[in-house]
């Protein structure tokens, strides 16, 4: 077991060894599952993830009405070959979209590590399958760095908007997504460590603000920046580039910008975005149609 | 250590659209309901905090109320709870509180059916995990991840380690325990969590012995 990024990079590197291997090793001792049920659990979960993306990109829209179609609408652009990046980047923003849009429309995803941020990770992996040519087993393992990134944030910070703002939803996942990236480009435990510590930094702050409360807007696009500023970070990581604050000092950066959070831009629909005209006028429409049909 | 899996991160599979408060409300609706025992005829849910101001958006009430029908987290049913509950014969009603709550997730879901009555409060805590904090106006801390007997008991000097001594007897394993009362002398609770389910028959030993009034045992 670990307690801190320092010690899980130490462990995985004092015996040679991958994050996800020692992330593996912990679930084994601490739930006495075997190692093969683990890693089948862990691919069912990631077939979830491809599922949702696919079912995205064929266009959804949320009951709301407020969101939908925006991953088909990023699939046309891709096709047309016009995109100012490149392929992979595109992939990434527009699998993280479409399974937002899957979310909001209270369709089956995978928590990731919760239901408003499901969209970061499965579009960084799902692009980075397709470009690496990896199988869904091989994404599976890498999973296991995600989660051990996540594990230790949950149990020293949180993963919650309404505890801690979008920062401890998107900027963890797309902390886990950038470790999980640099692992499967086979960097190195502290590689990995580094690109988890870049994205987080860039994602520290960030309320926790959608319009009429419901997981959409913003958060269905704070999903793409989830994944772009993995990419980025993981990038920064593999050529070398190094967090200037140790990795565990991010993460409690990221505790104490989320308890001195004002309420109204965690989760409550009160400030930000949410309490914009537009927010407004949302909230006004929808809370009251949700009245009249319980009325 | 609040969280002590892996798939407490990736994962767990669920319908959105929000862990806390989507799939932890179902988890939550779910605990009572097992606390309960029963399908209770009428459910009182009331939010607080963000539970309160979102509820609509999140469906917060339409999951609680599918975790009372014991209906799964990724269950594709759970949009349609509020019609199996008409189905099903449970009366709901839904009230969304003022009073500030300690955590911004809180709700209390109180639960009857004749004479047969539960009021458990719990937290969402993120992840789709949640805490029970209070059962009939006693506090506590339980996650519901592992088996867990409460028991009101009389607040007497020995009754705690005549219980401990049954388990002991039976080879249960006590992972976590605590102990709360609303005033000296009066009725308390034990919460024993277990690492393996309690027999019937170790039950029904703890139930005979002075000073245990009611035990509520929690199966995960």
């Amino acid at each position: 077991m670990f307690k801190n990024i320092k010690d899980l990079v130490a462990q995985a590197e004092g015996q040679g060894l991958r994050i996800s291997d020692i992330m593996l090793q912990s679930e084994q001792e601490e739930t006495g599952r075997s190692r093969q049920s683990i890693l089948d659990t862990m691919l069912d979960n990631y077939r979830v993830m491809k599922a949702a993306a696919h079912r995205g990109i064929g266009g959804v829209t949320s009951h709301s009405g407020m969101t939908g179609g925006d991953a088909k609408r990023l699939r046309q652009y891709l096709e047309g070959g016009t995109y100012l990046t490149d392929p992979t980047f595109l992939k990434a923003i527009s699998y993280a979209v479409a399974t937002n849009e899957v979310n909001a429309a209270m369709g089956i995803i995978c928590s990731a590590p919760t239901a408003g941020s499901c969209g970061t990770l499965p579009g960084v992996m799902l692009a980075l399958q397709e470009k690496l040519g990896k199988t869904d087993e091989d994404m599976a393992h890498a999973l296991f760095t995600a989660g051990a990134i996540g594990y230790v944030i949950a149990n020293n910070a949180f993963i919650s908007g309404a505890a801690g703002g979008c920062q401890a939803e998107v900027g963890v996942a797309s902390a886990m997504a950038a470790a999980a990236a640099v692992e499967l480009a086979g960097g190195t435990p502290s590689q990995a460590a580094h690109a988890m510590a870049m994205a987080l930094k860039n994602m520290l702050g960030l309320a926790c603000d959608p319009l009429a409360g419901l997981v959409e807007v913003p958060c269905i696009k704070r999903n793409a920046a989830g994944a772009a500023g993995a990419l980025a970070a993981a990038e920064m990581a593999l050529a070398g580039v190094q967090s200037r604050v140790p990795w565990d000092e991010v993460i409690l950066a990221m505790y104490q910008i989320g308890l001195a959070m004002p309420h109204t831009v965690k989760e409550t629909a009160l400030g930000g975005l949410a309490n914009s005209e537009t927010g407004k006028a949302w909230k006004k429409k929808l809370w009251q149609k949700a009245g009249d049909e319980q009325a | 250590m609040k969280y002590r899996s892996v798939f407490d991160i990736v994962g767990p599979v669920m319908v959105g659209p929000s862990s806390s408060h989507t799939a932890g409300a179902v988890r939550i609706g779910q605990l009572a309901r097992r606390l309960f025992g029963e399908k209770p005829a009428k459910a009182v849910i009331r939010l607080y905090g963000s539970y309160a101001q979102t509820f609509k958006g999140h469906a917060t009430d339409v999951a609680a109320v599918a975790g009372i029908l014991d209906v799964a987290a990724d269950d594709p049913r759970i949009p349609q709870a509020m019609d199996l509950a008409g189905e099903q014969e449970v009366d709901i009603t839904v009230l969304a509180e003022e009073a500030v709550p300690e955590h911004p997730n809180t709700m209390t879901i109180e639960l009857s059916a004749g004479q047969h009555q539960i009021s458990v409060t719990g937290i969402s805590i993120g992840g789709g995990l949640v805490q029970l904090t209070r059962v009939d106006g006693f506090s506590l801390r339980l996650s519901g991840e592992s088996p867990a007997l409460l028991i009101f008991h009389r607040d007497v000097f020995g009754t705690i380690a005549a219980v401990t001594s049954q388990l002991a007897r039976a080879h249960v394993n006590i992972s976590h325990m605590e102990v709360s009362r609303m005033e000296r002398g009066k009725v308390a609770l034990m919460v024993i969590e277990t690492d393996q389910r309690v027999e019937e028959g170790v039950l029904s030993l703890i139930r005979q012995l002075d000073h245990v009034r009611k035990i509520v045992t929690l199966d995960v």
